[in-house]
């Protein structure tokens, strides 16, 4: 049985620790500010360690009780209480640890920063409400933690509010997560509306009630209410997990600094959206519609935002695309009722993204904060430990066998073939292509960064050399996990019964016990049988094309030559494919993804539905505004014309 | 005279209190005096209802009308004559500063 | 006839009658230098009406409503919470408008003693008990109201604003006696109750029914509804800063209370008529206000359409029966907290020959006062209703008793309008946090001011975890009608 104070200290240290360098910043220093707020997230991380052990173990129970009664509206009760599980625990690990990791590496990034204290005070406060999100039991709690991480997202991609782009950015995420959380909210009053309980628990004893209901939201339509309900959820997963089309407030989210892009854009908030799908898998399991819906918005993004990647300057954007096109596999993952390898593939990512984040970061600490990959290259003599850990990060990304990344993709993708569901084929066909995808702009990345001519000004050369220690530290420890936690946690995770009686998957549904049965033995079988896989050979395809391209400099291609040199001479040899290759793949792509970025996400998604709908609305509001004309006489009309057809309406 | 033929006439000199509030675009005083004859309508319900139900608090509320009519008048007044000390008119159309 | 009970149980409205007189009088005869006098005898009244209004609910044995005046006047707990409330907001508004006037060279007994007077009007509007007391206590409200838009008799747009406010307003009015008289020759009586008997008995009657839409009418011109709202912004925008507070704030609380005591009480039994209408000038309030709210540009007259907004959210209790009325009086008593706190901080930055009327003027105001900018903060972020603020939970409310009575549609759209209304609240936290200032003159403001700054602002977090507890208050209230 877990302790109710425990699970208290963890979520509350953080909190404390936010309050004080937040109020007391200038007293107690930067040192202070740094020390209380580390102190505290290590302390919530131990704690959080301690508890996914013992649910490794099996020798815990799941513990949920509801700590303080808010109010009571009828029979509608409403709680702040903790359901910790085998599926929370994970999360919390998650979270706390790539948390830690910030702090340590913000000291290093934010050196000069004159907001420092405050912007600890956000991080910590952020570490609190996500894990009020994880830790909750019921729907409103939830709606408070998804809220409450929303703003403090916006705090800090304003944080440099200075930047006009910044506030912009901040703008746009802003407005673009009132749409989801429009749904959300939508979709709880349904809850309530069908339970008439907030509780997850007693909702999912009840699930099976609402089968067959239906609703009816316009006069005339009616919908299955529960996939009314889970669509409604979902719109708020897509949200808050960016994805398409709400997705375009990610990419400029990169206006804040690296640490949280890294943090919250990458490894923790932004998985909120995938957490809370996996969470109500009783509801989602019994709507077919839903899941499809899941799955198809899955593929696209995964598919198209990674294409967008292929276009990008700015080393930050490329990895915030690929972000998009990787939490478009977790979608994908859920709607074809695979949420384990979900949750498996949102923590391998959670901790290779945060390293090639953070990474990024070190690389732009040591260009004086530029961002654009052209002033770049030949990184690597200058800085070993982040092109080595850049590296494990990339090799994690694309699903180098071996890597954790590979372990969850691969998995997401079979999952995806096996699956029987409304669009699987193309979902399927979506997750493949973007493997390749997927190496072509990771290559792309680290031979624009670390190889090839040194592009900057004479002046950053001068002064280019590795991040100091409280910067390295953490890419060292975010590799560790980037290699080894495919290997250990795979087994337990995905055919094990870590998440049973968590995640309910309906046995018709069950592709990844499928999947265990034929095709799994153990995870070095798996890495093997990775290698004769169409995913490896898509892969190893990307890296090729790209090698080819970015690496045709002299110096660059003697060390390739050597390094890759069977595969450089295939590639050579077979010149008339090369051209092919990079005439169709490379530059098709590329001109693909240029023009979907113009008008897929610039002219249509920004300029028409975001955009374009604050115009439409502000022009329609200068518009009307000539009604208030001002006069006296046409006052008095309004009212009297008002009371003619209020008086008409009722006398006749 | 039934009741519903005083209600007539006070329905009538409603709606040309009321008329007279949106169809003058002049004088500001005639919206006073448009205002009073809407009050003078009520009035005239108020006693032809009093009267038809034997009950005298109708006739009451008709003496507070009147007391009130004439305090709202007072600071009706009161608030014309400072709009003429500053912009020197009491035309309709020109109070349109405020708008939008 | 009345006795001495009577007069006791009108202690509080009797208090604060003799003291507008005493007030003016005072005004009159002070010497200028000593004129902190006249609020410190306004905030006097207010402690004192505020201690014997509560002194009864603190007694030993519980607390019963009583009549007094031959039913004329009722004490009930509904309204002696709002009077409570009306008590607080008009002390902050006071308080606020002290440096403000002096500024101007508009401190006058007067001010405080219209103030005074109009406070006695908003007292007898919730306690009212027949057609007459009500309104009278309405009239009286809106005649000191008209003087004090007037108040700055130099002004132009002062009096342009204070002729609209009469004009329409006296139009209101002549429209609810139309309707009073009718529901009057309908039920035969003035008594409330009376009223209520009669139209249980005849629902359907017609004269009733045309009685019922004319003070529909002049209940939402008081409350500022759409489509008889058009006085709101320009009101707000011409009246002085310390004017607008006043007349944004503790009015609204009793528009309220004249509301439920007519529609509620008088005339309940007519619910399944007025409930449509009530939702079509709810919807009506919510899509007006926040659609022209978004091409302002003067944060006067956003607020102005920001309050019709919140009517209307306010009014979606009302579809909702006894929860629904609970939740509409939550929703009014934080709002009429959040107006006062909006418009006090407005006041409080226009010193001297400053005038804070557009949100440019709001530039790079956490630069200048990092303090004042985050109190605000927290007021605008309330107003739009982010979580996790009152403005939120209270908005939640309605919205619940709105779709416990069936307005799914009504519910949806007034959703889809809060989310684009929160665009323009958006830009007032923008300009404040994010642009430059353009002047780094002191923000000057008087520990009295920021103490009720203080108090308003936090009351938006706080009254968060004190919703069970002020829901349960207004829930009681409304059941002990």
């Amino acid at each position: 049985m877990l302790d109710k104070n425990i699970l208290l200290v963890i979520a509350m240290a953080p909190l404390a620790a936010a309050v004080v360098a937040g109020l007391f910043g200038r007293k107690i220093g930067r040192t202070g500010a740094h020390l209380v707020t580390i102190a505290a997230v290590a302390l919530s991380f131990v704690l959080s360690a301690r508890i996914l052990w013992a649910f490794v173990q099996g020798q815990a129970e799941p513990f949920n009780e509801n700590l303080y009664t808010w109010m009571v509206a009828g029979d509608l009760r409403m709680h702040v209480g903790f359901l910790v599980d085998s599926l929370t625990a994970v999360m919390m690990a998650v979270v706390t640890f790539v948390s830690l990791m910030v702090h340590v590496y913000t000291i290093g990034y934010m050196h000069d920063d004159p907001g420092y204290q405050r912007f600890f005070s956000y991080i910590s406060l952020f570490t609190f409400a996500m894990l009020m999100l994880v830790m909750s039991n019921n729907f409103l709690q939830l709606f408070f933690g998804w809220e409450a991480v929303g703003l403090v997202s916006y705090l800090l991609i304003g944080f440099w509010f200075k930047k006009e782009s910044a506030i912009f950015a901040n703008l746009k995420a802003f407005l673009v997560n009132r749409v989801g959380d429009f749904g959300f909210l939508l979709g709880i009053a349904a809850i309530v509306m069908a339970f008439g309980t907030l509780d997850y628990v007693e909702v999912f004893q009840h699930a099976e009630s609402v089968v067959g209901k239906t609703i009816s939201i316009f006069p005339g339509t009616q919908w299955q209410l529960i996939t009314f309900i889970c669509i409604a959820l979902f719109i708020g997963a897509m949200g808050k997990s960016a994805q398409a089309p709400l997705h375009v407030w990610l990419p400029d989210s990169m206006e804040g600094p690296t640490p949280i892009s890294a943090l919250i854009h990458a490894a923790t908030m932004v998985t909120a959206g995938i957490f809370m799908v996996a969470r109500m898998s009783p509801l989602f399991e019994l709507s077919e519609a839903a899941l499809s819906f899941v799955m198809l918005t899955g593929a696209f993004t995964a598919f198209f935002m990674g294409l967008v990647g292929l276009v990008q300057n700015d080393i930050k954007r490329v990895i915030a695309y690929s972000t998009l096109s990787q939490l478009g596999y977790m979608t994908v993952a859920l709607g074809v009722s695979a949420y384990n390898a979900a949750i498996f593939h949102l923590m391998t990512h959670a901790f290779f993204k945060a390293l090639l984040f953070l990474g990024a970061g070190s690389v732009i600490i040591a260009l004086h904060h530029k961002q654009d990959m052209k002033a770049m290259g030949g990184l690597r003599k200058y800085m070993p430990v982040t092109f080595l850990t850049m590296w494990i990060g990339t090799l994690a990304l694309v699903g180098f066998p071996g890597f954790s990344g590979f372990f969850s993709k691969d998995i997401i993708i079979e999952a995806t073939h096996e699956s029987h569901r409304f669009g699987a084929g193309l979902a399927y066909a979506a997750t493949l292509l973007g493997v390749l995808i997927t190496a072509l702009y990771s290559f792309r990345l680290m031979y624009l960064v670390f190889y090839g001519p040194e592009r900057m000004d004479a002046h950053a050369r001068a002064h280019v050399k590795e991040s100091p220690w409280v910067v390295t530290l953490p890419l060292i420890m975010l590799a560790i996990p980037s290699v080894v936690i495919g290997w250990l946690a795979i087994e337990p995770m995905l055919f094990g019964d870590f998440f049973k009686g968590v995640i309910v998957v309906r046995p018709e549904h069950d592709v990844v016990a499928e999947i265990g049965e034929y095709q799994f033995h153990s995870p070095a079988q798996f890495v093997l049988h990775g290698f004769t896989g169409w995913p490896f050979w898509l892969m190893l395809l990307g890296l090729a094309l790209t090698s080819y391209i970015y690496l045709r400099r002299p110096q660059v291609t003697e060390r390739l030559k050597k390094t890759f040199a069977p595969l450089y001479r295939l590639l050579r040899n077979k010149y008339y494919f090369d051209e092919f290759y990079q005439k169709v793949f490379v530059r098709g792509a590329v001109r693909l993804g240029e023009t979907l970025w113009q008008w897929l996400d610039q002219k249509l998604i920004d300029g028409v539905l975001v955009n374009g709908t604050a115009r439409l609305v502000g022009r329609f509001s200068a518009a009307i505004r000539g009604w208030q004309t001002g006069y006296l006489y046409h006052y008095a009309l309004t009212m009297v014309l008002a009371v003619v057809v209020l008086v008409a309406f009722y006398i006749f | 005279m039934s009741l519903s033929h005083y209600l007539i006439v006070a329905g009538v000199l409603f709606v040309i209190g009321l008329a007279g509030l949106f169809a003058n675009r002049r004088n500001i005083l005639i919206m006073l005096m448009s205002i009073e004859l809407m009050l003078l309508a009520v009035n005239t319900n108020f006693v032809a209802f009093s009267s038809y139900l034997n009950d005298i608090s109708g006739q009451v509320f008709v003496f507070f009308i009147l007391t009130v009519a004439a305090a709202e008048a007072a600071i009706g007044l009161a608030i014309l004559v400072v709009l003429f000390r500053n912009r020197r008119s009491l035309d309709v159309e020109q109070l349109d500063t405020l708008k939008g | 006839m009345f006795g001495w009970s009577d007069l006791v149980t009108a202690l509080p409205e009797i208090i604060v009658l003799s003291m507008a007189c005493l007030v003016l009088l005072v005004g009159l005869v002070l010497k200028p230098e000593k004129d902190g006098l006249l609020v410190s005898l306004t905030m006097l009244t207010l402690v004192f009406a505020a201690l014997v209004t509560l002194r009864d609910h603190l007694g030993a044995e519980a607390f019963v409503a009583r009549e007094a005046f031959n039913g004329a006047f009722v004490r009930d707990t509904f309204g002696d919470v709002l009077k409570l409330f009306m008590y607080m907001v008009m002390a902050a508004v006071v308080v606020f408008a002290k440096q403000y006037l002096r500024n101007r060279s508009l401190f006058k007994g007067e001010y405080f003693s219209l103030a005074l007077f109009a406070l006695v009007g908003m007292m007898v509007m919730v306690s009212g008990n027949n057609l007459v007391t009500l309104y009278l206590g309405l009239e009286l409200l809106a005649l000191s109201s008209y003087a004090l838009v007037a108040f700055d008799r130099n002004h132009l747009k002062a009096t342009e604003a204070a002729v609209k406010y009469f004009v329409l307003g006296a139009l209101a009015s002549g429209m609810l006696l139309y309707g009073l008289s009718m529901v009057y020759g309908a039920a035969g009586s003035l008594q409330l109750q009376n009223i209520a008997q009669a139209a249980a008995t005849q629902p359907d009657a017609r004269l009733l029914i045309l009685g019922l839409v004319f003070v529909l009418v002049g209940v939402a011109f008081k409350l500022g509804a759409a489509p008889f709202h058009m006085w709101v912004p320009d009101v707000y925008t011409g009246a002085p800063t310390a004017t607008t507070a006043l007349i944004a704030s503790a009015p609204k609380l009793a528009a309220f209370g004249l509301a439920v005591r007519l529609l509620g009480e008088g005339l309940g039994p007519l619910q399944i008529h007025w409930q449509s209408m009530v939702a079509i000038l709810a919807v009506l309030s919510i899509v007006i206000g926040n659609l022209f709210a978004i091409q302002q540009t003067n944060i006067k007259r956003l607020f102005a359409y920001s309050t019709i907004s919140h009517i209307g959210f306010m009014l979606l209790g009302f579809v909702g029966g006894a929860d629904g009325f609970a939740a509409a009086m939550f929703y009014i008593i934080t709002y009429a907290l959040m107006a006062a706190g909006g418009f006090g901080l407005l006041i409080v930055l226009s010193g001297k020959g400053v005038e804070v009327e557009n949100i440019e003027d709001l530039k790079g105001l956490n630069q200048r006062n990092g303090w004042l900018a985050f109190l605000m903060l927290l007021i605008i972020a309330s107003m739009a209703g982010f979580p996790p603020l009152v403005g939120f939970v209270s908005k939640l409310w309605v919205l619940k008793a709105a779709l416990d009575a069936g307005y799914l549609g009504l519910t949806i759209i007034a959703v889809i309008f809060a989310v684009i209304g929160a665009f323009y609240y958006l830009r007032v936290i923008k300009v404040m946090y994010f642009d430059d200032a353009q002047t780094d003159e002191a923000i000057v403001a008087s520990v009295d001011a920021r103490f009720f700054l203080n108090v308003l602002a936090i009351a938006q977090l706080a009254l968060v975890l004190l919703t069970p507890m002020l829901l349960d208050v207004c829930s009681s209230a409304i059941a002990a009608l």
